[in-house]
């Protein structure tokens, strides 16, 4: 199963990006401030057309499917997580099911259960700290069963140790079968943790491949334009970034 | 059935009987004369009529607010109301009101027309700024309108009129107004419940209610539907009756668990025993002529609406 974007061009945004992203991994989108990352996903989402260019589930153009039908397939989760009212938990989470048009609560106990949520079911959002509130929303995106989880900078707000329980859940969900797309301004993690690495910059894709290649130094002081250098192993890289980086 | 809806309904089961005797007269069914008239002619319509006002009303806040996440919106943003008040002020001034039906007649076209404009203006995006800029607009054109129709009243008594019917009221409203109102406001608060689903993904922002496949343009059709039909028609048989909308789903939502869909039909119901209480209230008032509803409302509404500004402007909304 594939997601893929075909010459996409979102005036003032993105400039022709074409990609085909690969159901069972882990696919981190970088590139500085202004890059089109957070359009891109939007649009792998389905929720901008593009002004020009498709994108495709499999072979269907997003646009022609029906709006639940892409529900169900692509869940979406946004950068700036907004919770309008005070409403439990457990209610948020369990709009993930609206695309299937259910109330199944087996879903939303496993989506609770996999965010470590499960004695927060009934508190209420006002009640919830920042990093609290992103793995609520996480977990509504999880209780929709997609097949393509598309989330824009979930592990900002998280701690160490949510972020590393998040990250080892996403790649179970990839294990089974789930493509996995992910925002993420932190290089290390990108490096870490993601399959394959697309990097945008101004619009376009900069870099497009295996971790070690798209983000090697050279496309770092390329397109971030700061001098930069990797150390570590494969797998446990740690990023030394700025004049440091150059005078050693 | 949810506990605030039964809670609710118990409390309409015993205001209702006590509004029907309640008034100027208090009504003792075995000794007053001509009872059995009085109720079902004057006393009934009437009190049927302010359920209308209050549930259409209740409703449209509650859907409202959900739409625009923002606890302080009221209907008479989309300017529907207004429009109603427009299209009933051009029948009082141009003297059509001689017929029990032109002037609500009237009132319904000017809130299709309030509704027209807001759909051809923001209806292909479904965006909820520019929907609600298009409402404010339209608002404050029909009040324009309606301000240039009382100054250039050809008479004293046409602008008496005019000004008596823009602060709402249910006096003198029979069974035909009960008629009229009934199957719109019904329509209306069945489409704000239809679109209660929806309201509840936009909890979360339009963008991730859109990936739930939400559609924005059909929600707000069935928005601009189901707050056209409820206060279109409320407007079109009681005058301008402000703050029922903006009061009632902040006294529910505490009931509910918050969520938008949970509240329309709970603020449905208390939006009618507000009015109901409300209009048994200035029945019963011994003022020399009958405290007008819409008055009364705005006098409790405004400092409602200020308290909630300081409430919030604590945090604690």
């Amino acid at each position: 199963m594939t997601l893929s974007a075909h010459d996409v061009m979102v005036p003032n945004r993105l400039a022709g990006v074409s990609l085909t992203l690969e159901a069972g991994t882990i696919t981190a989108i970088c590139g500085p401030n202004g890059a089109g990352k957070s359009t891109l996903l939007e649009t792998l989402a389905g929720l901008i057309s593009p002004h020009t260019g498709q994108v495709c589930l499999d072979a269907q153009s997003l646009t022609a499917m029906a709006p639940r039908a892409r529900g169900r397939a692509i869940g979406y989760l946004p950068q700036a997580g907004e919770i309008a009212w005070d409403v439990p938990v457990r209610e948020l989470v369990a709009l993930g099911r609206m695309p299937h048009g259910d109330a199944r609560p087996e879903p939303v106990d496993a989506a609770l259960a996999a965010l470590d949520l499960t004695d927060f079911a009934s508190r209420r959002a006002q009640a919830l700290s920042g990093g609290e509130t992103v793995r609520v929303l996480l977990a509504r995106v999880l209780a929709g069963e997609p097949q393509w989880i598309l989330a824009d900078e979930p592990l900002a707000a998280l701690d160490l140790a949510h972020q590393l329980a998040l990250l080892a859940y996403l790649r179970r969900a990839a294990d089974s079968g789930t493509g996995v797309v992910l925002v993420l301004h932190d290089l290390a993690l990108a490096m870490n943790h993601a399959d394959r690495v697309v990097v945008l910059h101004g619009g376009r894709v900069a870099a497009d491949g295996a971790c070690e290649d798209a983000l090697d130094h050279r496309v770092i002081e390329r397109v971030w334009g700061v001098p930069a250098r990797w150390l570590g192993e494969p797998g446990a890289r740690a990023l030394v970034a700025g004049p440091t980086a150059s005078s050693r | 059935m949810t506990r605030p809806i039964r809670l609710l309904l118990a409390a309409l089961a015993f205001a209702l009987p006590l509004s029907l005797l309640a008034g100027r007269v208090w009504i003792d069914p075995s000794t007053t004369p001509n009872a059995a008239l009085i109720l079902a002619e004057l006393r009934l319509p009437r009190s049927v009529l302010a359920l209308l006002v209050g549930g259409g009303l209740g409703a449209a806040g509650a859907a409202m607010q959900g739409y625009l996440r923002n606890p302080l919106a009221d209907p008479g943003l989309f300017g529907i109301a207004p429009g109603a008040a427009l299209g009933a002020v051009a029948a009082l001034w141009f003297g059509y009101s001689a017929s029990q039906w032109t002037v609500p007649f009237f009132a319904l076209i000017g809130a299709g027309g309030a509704m027209a404009l807001l759909a051809a203006i923001a209806g292909r995006t479904g965006g909820i700024a520019l929907f609600t800029l298009a409402g404010l607009m339209v608002a404050s054109l029909a009040g324009a309108l309606t301000a240039l129709a009382i100054s250039l009243a050809p008479n004293a008594f046409a602008m008496e009129t005019v000004v008596m019917w823009l602060n709402g009221a249910l006096t003198d409203r029979g069974w035909s107004e009960v008629w009229i109102a009934a199957p719109l406001v019904l329509a209306g608060v069945a489409l704000l419940r239809a679109a209660g689903p929806a309201l509840d993904a936009l909890t979360l922002g339009e963008a991730v209610a859109r990936s739930l496949g939400v559609q924005p343009s059909r929600l707000l059709w069935l928005l601009l539907g189901g707050v056209g039909l409820t206060v279109g028609a409320v407007t079109a048989v009681a005058g301008i009756i402000g703050f029922v909308g903006l009061i009632v789903p902040h006294l529910v939502r505490p009931l509910t668990d918050r969520r938008p869909s949970q509240l329309i039909l709970p603020s449905a119901l208390a939006g009618a025993l507000l009015v109901l209480v409300a209009d048994s209230v200035v029945r019963l008032l011994p003022l020399m002529t009958e405290l007008r509803l819409g008055i009364a409302l705005s006098l409790l509404g405004a400092p409602f609406f200020l308290w909630l500004l300081v409430k919030m402007r604590r945090g604690a909304l």
